[in-house]
């Protein structure tokens, strides 16, 4: 799919080059056709219409924008859209299945791990790598690794609450 | 934010790669991590026509020993692996001390380390680390390969001597001539942002002396700064607080520090004088517990 920017008469539309790639989102796979300038934030947000992962500062700041490419944490909106070619993505979308709240979920509404909500999937996807390369971290180790995703509500005492909630959840 | 217009190609071998930046036109970007690359060229100060992906690539995701003991990092070895890399653990405490501090976690997860030397940020902190161990990159073009002593590849801020077809392959840290010891030390103000300060500091010691030593400053002059006089200081003698206390004099002079939102510049010279003896102590205090 194409994402269609709009046109401020400043770039000569003529040619633009797009490419075919194959990706899998969430398990599912896809094909997409976009221009190489497009970032995998905006294949998710509005080519996917998954708007659960957040755009923040659109600087590889805050974090907010954080998915799983191949199980590895990376911010979104730092990654060419037609790099994702034969890769795996997965977003905040993918916790949760039909029936039940992934334990990070749950940890989160447990441990009052959010205020607004904004930072919340970068978190819980950072979280997720976290969790699975180490399922029983110390605190330090999740301070530690969500140290490039940016809160500006809770102060994070609740978020490393939240995570530690879901290892123990995840390890029984 | 997003890019203005370019071509993309994603090569599938190195060659590949190399011909499409000789045939690629006036401004060819190589995209490795993209984690520096991507945020410019959003911001437009990078609007290159053709980016070459070398992500396909195979075989430059390796950080190795070499049975000559010089170490070597390829283009696409992100600082996460180096962060948790036994090799570097065990064999160089320098990049050991520098590899989780930078950027942040998920940056770490896709940056690259050559790509940190090839965007010669000012305050990229591997510039310093590198060049205080003495290494080199390693460039091919269509001409050949060459290798480039650190010191000489940074002519300025976002500035180095690559030739436009030329990729960076690796960098090479030389053998060590000695047991080495050292560190690096990074002043932030939160993690992932630029450092107000940084010190690399590598030493060499056989027996009791320094063989070789190096010192480099992040984040203090207009480009990455080799503290050699500093560094030169140390060398043919051991590390005693007199020694030290004068690398770390030299140290400050050569820094050049400006006042910003960061920090005034008195007190970012403080932090040079204060990193490289605190870097060195603990160096010292490592030898006498050996001893």
């Amino acid at each position: 799919m194409t994402i269609v920017y709009e046109d401020h008469d400043d770039e000569a539309a003529t040619d633009v080059p797009v490419r075919r790639i194959k990706f899998s989102i969430n398990g599912k796979k896809m094909v997409a056709e976009v221009e190489p300038r497009l970032l995998l934030a905006h294949l998710i947000r509005r080519g996917l219409g998954l708007t659960g992962t957040h755009m923040g500062c659109d600087t590889t700041n805050c974090g907010a924008c954080t998915v799983l490419v191949d199980g590895r944490a990376v911010k979104s909106c730092t990654m060419l859209a037609v790099q994702a070619d034969g890769h795996e993505i997965s977003t905040v979308e993918g916790l949760a299945t039909a029936s039940e709240l992934h334990p990070l979920q749950e940890g989160f509404k447990e441990e009052h791990g959010l205020q607004c909500g904004f930072c919340t999937p970068g978190m819980m996807m950072a979280a997720k790598a976290l969790l699975e390369a180490n399922p029983d971290p110390t605190e330090e180790d999740v301070r530690w690794a969500l140290s490039g995703n940016l809160c500006r509500c809770t102060g994070y005492q609740n978020i490393v609450k939240s995570v530690l909630w879901a290892a123990e959840k995840l390890r029984s | 934010m997003f890019p203005s217009r370019f071509r993309y190609e994603a090569p599938r071998s190195l060659d590949e790669a190399i011909s499409l930046m000789h045939n690629g036109g006036d401004y060819v970007k190589v995209l490795a991590g993209g984690q520096s690359l991507v945020p410019l060229m959003k911001l437009r100060f990078a609007s290159p026509e053709l980016v070459v992906d070398i992500n396909n690539v195979p075989g430059l995701a390796y950080h190795r020993t070499d049975p000559d003991g010089s170490l070597h990092i390829g283009a696409l070895c992100r600082h996460a692996d180096l962060e948790h890399s036994d090799l570097l653990k065990t064999t160089q405490p320098t990049m050991a001390s520098a590899a989780p501090l930078i950027a942040d976690p998920i940056v770490r997860n896709r940056g690259t380390l050559v790509g940190s030397l090839c965007h010669a940020d000012p305050q990229g902190d591997w510039a310093s680390v590198v060049l205080a161990l003495g290494g080199a990159v390693v460039a091919r073009g269509p001409r050949g390969t060459r290798a480039i002593p650190l010191a000489d590849f940074v002519t300025g801020p976002f500035q180095n001597v690559l030739d436009p077809d030329e990729i960076v392959v690796e960098a090479v840290i030389p053998a060590a001539k000695g047991i080495r010891s050292g560190g690096y030390l990074k002043l932030e103000r939160r993690v992932g942002d630029f450092a107000t300060v940084g010190v690399a500091v590598a030493v060499e010691t056989t027996g009791e002396n320094v063989t070789r030593a190096g010192i480099a400053l992040t984040g203090v002059g207009g480009s990455t700064i080799g503290a050699t006089a500093a560094a030169d200081a140390l060398v043919g003698r051991p590390l005693t607080v007199m020694s030290i206390g004068q690398a770390a004099d030299l140290a400050a002079e050569v820094a050049r520090p400006r006042t910003d939102h960061r920090g005034s510049a008195e007190y970012k010279r403080h932090m040079v004088r204060t990193f490289v003896q605190r870097i060195l102590s603990r160096a010292e205090a490592a030898q006498e517990r050996a001893a």
